[in-house]
């Protein structure tokens, strides 16, 4: 296609659009900047002005990094995400391995229940997970926040994919040369996963950094919150008075993995893209 | 010439074969416990807890819990908040999922036909699937505010008066399309554009020799047939992200004004988790749950077989 | 049918100077081979041709008329890729059809929904599938004009792919390697049918290849080509046995033909590894002696030392490798079967007329050997 002798119009008339666009919907961003560096004052006045008046100012930055324990709400982000995906690769690594490649009495229907838990979306489980939670007293802490998430059958569906296609003769191979099962996952299987787990890991943090149902519904307080939790408590605690300040806590939360996209942008998408292709 | 031995991989004499299928399945057994353990415990205990759950009154702190059977459907049907809810999301999915499936796939079309900034179009584009749902949303909050928002306040310069998008029960359902939309098109973009690129490129070419000129000519003859299974994907998808919508509701309206933004999955938590009545959010979560799976069964059945060429 | 010319035709690829000054010309009717290893420009010399990649410099003229300016769906040409690019969702019926309904049909016919009733439109479209089906009956294909290509064979496929090419009655037909994803015994079947169709339409052919077997026995004329240059165009029996490049000569022919350094003492005399062979030409200086496998002998009077190094049953022949001891030059003798086999040393005879010979540039000396190798 792009061997074709192209027209030079239609190319700019494309630019021009895409680039308009790409503006448009850059908007939500430029203007959260923006605010976030204006005085009250200015944003109430509701002049369209970009550039902050006087060359803007960091009031709003300090005053969230002095009332909100930002560090914490990003570690609690770290933490939890972390665990999350530590947790999901140690159950379904193993597990879509077994399924790929090992023969076990009942594999098939293990890999039906798999398939079936696609079905079943995250919010169906969570009522009695958070009854199950209380009972445990366990409410209110990074357990609560990380256990729910740690079986991801989307997990052990993509790896399964992904070890499938994996030769066999290297596992036979292995075994060979006198490799025992484990020995085999340990030695083989995982550092050959790297590229099915790192794809799988950018989906996964980018869905649990994100995420504000389960959060909300196994966290009160601030000691636990999470980025979303923090925004959301924030804004009903400004209500609606402090948008500079409000701004500026969005900004500083939503920041860590739009800079980690901006960085690593290819494999972002990839990821997104295979597994979302694959699943 | 060496002659290669006959590789002994191949062979194992029966005895240490029958220990070595023992060792697999051994092993196979050992490493899905602990995801079969948590499936169990994390899963399926609680998606079976949350069925049963829809036929009972358990409400939190209540001393003791009822069998009820279908009460709560009988009341979900009678429950004018529910049916608004309930419409209210089939409305947003019904401008959500058509809008940015058909706009992913104008702007993935024109991304691949340029020669210049795929790639950073690409991350324009994308930005708002990886930024913190509930940032983006005080955003727009503030850029639709009615009285200090940015878009009133261009609509005012051009002598236009803006209308209050988050907060009137008119315009508040449409904004949160709006939002929608401009959440969901980056992560079709991105699938339509592997699906294009999947496309040989002789094809392209082959449509050329045999006498198709226009754009559009081609399109119908390569590009959206073998983009079948891609689209396919990303309907099914999109509606089944979309009907989920939480975030922005939870943040933005809480189902106001009046209603006018309420969605299941928020009238699912706060039956849940503001009035505590369990049994009956748990029935709101079965009625979602078969709307997702009718989704998907209309996938596979109706759809998967039209799409795929052998 | 038209004649293809192309003059001076330049192309890069950035720094990557993939074709450089080419010139071929293609009678009404011929079928040439464009033959040379992978990455020697040949297919994007053809794509050039067809109009789906367009030239840095030069000219390209089909009939007579310069199509630089035309696109390929203007250039009344038809393509047989490499990879038969049939249209998946389409059945074999469909697919023949396409140039014919897009050429017959107007932008109103081929509507979606609406260009079924359109005026004209089902008498075209009945006329259409009818030339399809001829076409299609021509390859043998009539039985499966339901099918979708997921259901055909690589062979059944490719056949799809010439009957959509036949069906237009283009005025060329260019054909990419069409045979290069057969089995070998298909291939070998369908090498004829290509050239019975190409006899019985009288169809200008431009047909790529890189094996060099097939260009031989399907050509008219054969254009070999290597690093973006036409080293030579001829008959395949030309080809074969008057190359004019020493790249020509070791391209052709299977196995590879014998290539012996050699010098030029100055008073006519040609020696190899210091063993006058006989006399070629005035001048002084390396040349290199190439010579075919099937015209070397063991010759117990011959004046080549080698030494046998093994054997090779071919069936049809024997391959006699060995080596030249003093230059360590490698050589191939191809024997009749049940041939005295030498083992260890042994005399190479050969008859002087059927050596080559070419100069340090690896052009072709015009004089030959005069003298029997065993004086």
């Amino acid at each position: 296609m792009a061997e074709r002798p192209s027209q030079p119009g239609a190319e700019l008339a494309r630019l021009l659009f895409l680039g308009l666009l790409g503006l448009l919907f850059l908007m939500p961003y430029i203007w959260m900047i923006s605010a976030s560096l204006k005085p009250l004052d200015e944003i109430f006045r509701a002049s369209l002005n970009l550039i902050p008046e006087g060359g803007g100012t960091l009031r709003n930055y300090a005053r969230v990094l002095a009332e909100v324990p930002v560090a914490q709400y990003l570690w609690n982000g770290i933490v939890v995400c972390a665990g999350i995906l530590l947790f999901q690769l140690m159950f379904a690594v193993p597990a879509g391995y077994a399924i790929a490649k090992l023969n076990f009495p009942g594999r098939e229907w293990v890999f039906g229940a798999v398939m079936l838990g696609l079905l079943v979306p995250h919010h169906v489980p969570a009522l009695p997970l958070y009854v199950g939670l209380s009972w445990l007293g366990w409410l209110n802490t990074y357990a609560s926040l990380i256990i729910p998430s740690t079986i991801s059958v989307f997990a052990i569906f993509l790896f399964r994919q992904f070890f499938k296609a994996l030769p066999d003769e290297l596992i036979h191979a292995a075994r060979i040369d006198g490799m025992g099962e484990l020995s085999i996952v340990w030695r083989v299987i995982m550092p050959n996963a790297l590229p099915a787990a790192t794809a799988f890991a950018i989906f996964s943090v980018v869905a649990h950094w994100n995420d504000l149902f389960w959060p909300l519904i196994a966290v009160t307080g601030h000691e636990r919150a999470t980025p979303a939790l923090a925004i959301l408590y924030y804004r009903s605690e400004e209500a609606g008075d402090d948008f500079g300040a409000l701004m500026a806590a969005s900004v500083i939360m939503t920041a860590p993995l739009v800079l980690a996209f901006l960085l690593a942008q290819r494999r972002f998408v990839e990821g997104i893209a295979t597994t979302g292709l694959k699943g | 010439m060496p002659e290669a031995a006959l590789p002994a991989r191949a062979l194992r004499a029966p005895a240490s074969q029958a220990r070595g299928a023992r060792g697999e399945a051994l092993a196979g057994l050992f490493l899905t416990l602990p995801a079969g353990i948590s499936y169990v415990l994390l899963l399926l205990l609680p998606t079976i807890a949350a069925v049963l759950l829809a036929f009972t009154d358990y409400e939190l702190g209540a001393p003791d819990v009822r069998w009820i059977g279908i009460e709560n459907f009988r009341e979900l049907v009678d429950d004018r908040g529910f049916v608004i809810s309930l419409r209210n999301t089939i409305v947003y999915v019904g401008i959500v999922a058509p809008a940015s499936i058909a706009g992913a796939l104008v702007l993935a079309l024109l991304i691949e036909a340029t020669t210049r900034g795929k790639a950073l179009f690409r991350a324009v584009f994308f930005l708002p699937v990886v930024s913190l749902p509930v940032g983006m949303a005080t955003a727009w909050q503030y850029l639709l505010h009615p009285t200090i928002g940015p878009v009133n306040a261009f609509l005012r310069d051009v002598g236009v008066a803006g209308p209050a998008w988050l907060t009137s029960s008119d315009t508040v359902l449409l904004s949160l399309a709006f939002i929608g939309i401009w959440e969901a098109i980056g992560f079709n973009l991105v699938l339509f554009l592997a699906g294009l690129t999947a496309i040989p490129r002789e094809l392209h070419q082959a449509a050329e020799v045999d006498g198709v000129r226009s754009a559009w000519e081609r399109f119908r003859l390569v590009t959206w047939p073998l983009l079948g299974p891609t689209t396919l994907f990303v309907v099914t998808i999109t509606m089944i992200r979309s009907v989920r919508v939480f975030d922005s509701v939870a943040v933005l309206t809480q189902g106001g004004p009046n209603r006018a933004s309420e969605v299941l999955l928020y009238t699912m938590y706060t039956e849940g988790f503001t009035f505590f009545r369990l049994g009956y959010s748990a029935a709101i979560t079965l009625v979602f749950l078969v709307i997702v799976l009718g989704l998907m069964l209309l996938q596979t059945k109706v759809l998967d077989r039209r799409v795929h060429y052998g | 049918m038209a004649g293809i010319a192309i003059s001076n035709v330049c192309k890069s690829f950035g720094s990557f100077e993939a074709l450089r000054g080419v010139s071929l010309e293609v009678q009404p009717g011929e079928f040439v081979a464009l033959v040379g290893p992978s990455g020697c420009g040949k297919t994007t010399l053809m794509r050039i041709v067809a109009g789906i990649e367009r030239q840095d410099a030069g000219r390209i003229s089909i009939g007579g008329r310069d199509v630089g300016q035309l696109r390929a769906a203007d250039r009344d040409v038809a393509m047989v890729f490499q990879s038969y690019a049939l249209y998946p969702h389409l059945t074999v019926a469909q697919n023949i059809a396409v140039p014919l309904v897009m050429r017959r049909l107007d932008n109103l016919q081929r509507l979606p929904l609406l260009g079924r009733w359109w005026p004209g439109s089902r008498a075209a479209r009945q006329a259409i599938h009818e030339d399809a089906a001829k076409a299609a009956a021509a390859l043998g294909l009539g039985s499966m004009l339901d099918r979708r290509p997921a259901q055909l064979s690589g062979g059944q496929r490719q056949r799809v792919a010439l009957a959509r090419a036949i069906v237009r009655h283009p005025k060329a037909f260019l054909m990419d390697e069409p045979l290069s994803n057969l089995d070998a015994a298909l291939r070998v079947q369908t090498r004829r049918e290509i050239v019975d169709i190409h006899r019985r339409a009288g169809a200008t052919t431009l047909y790529v290849t890189h094996d060099q077997a097939e260009a031989l026995t399907m050509a008219d004329r054969v254009a070999v080509m290597l690093a973006g240059e036409i080293l030579q165009v001829d008959t395949p029996d030309r080809v074969y046995s008057d190359p004019q490049d020493l790249r020509v000569a070791g391209f052709i022919g299977s196995p590879r033909i014998n290539t012996l350094p050699a010098e030029a003492r100055g008073d006519g005399a040609v020696e190899v590894a210091g063993v006058p062979v006989g006399l070629g030409t005035p001048d002084c200086g390396p040349l290199t002696l190439a010579i075919r496998p099937e015209d070397l002998r063991p010759d117990p009077g011959g004046r080549l030392e080698a030494v046998a190094e093994h054997v090779e049953f071919l069936g049809e022949s024997l391959l006699l490798h060995g080596r030249l001891p003093q230059t360590g030059t490698a050589v191939t003798l191809r024997l009749p079967p049940g041939s005295q086999m030498p083992s260890g040393s042994f005399r190479l005879g050969f008859a002087a007329e059927r050596a080559l010979l070419f100069d340090a540039a690896g052009r072709r000396a015009t004089l030959r050997l005069a003298v029997h190798a065993h004086a």
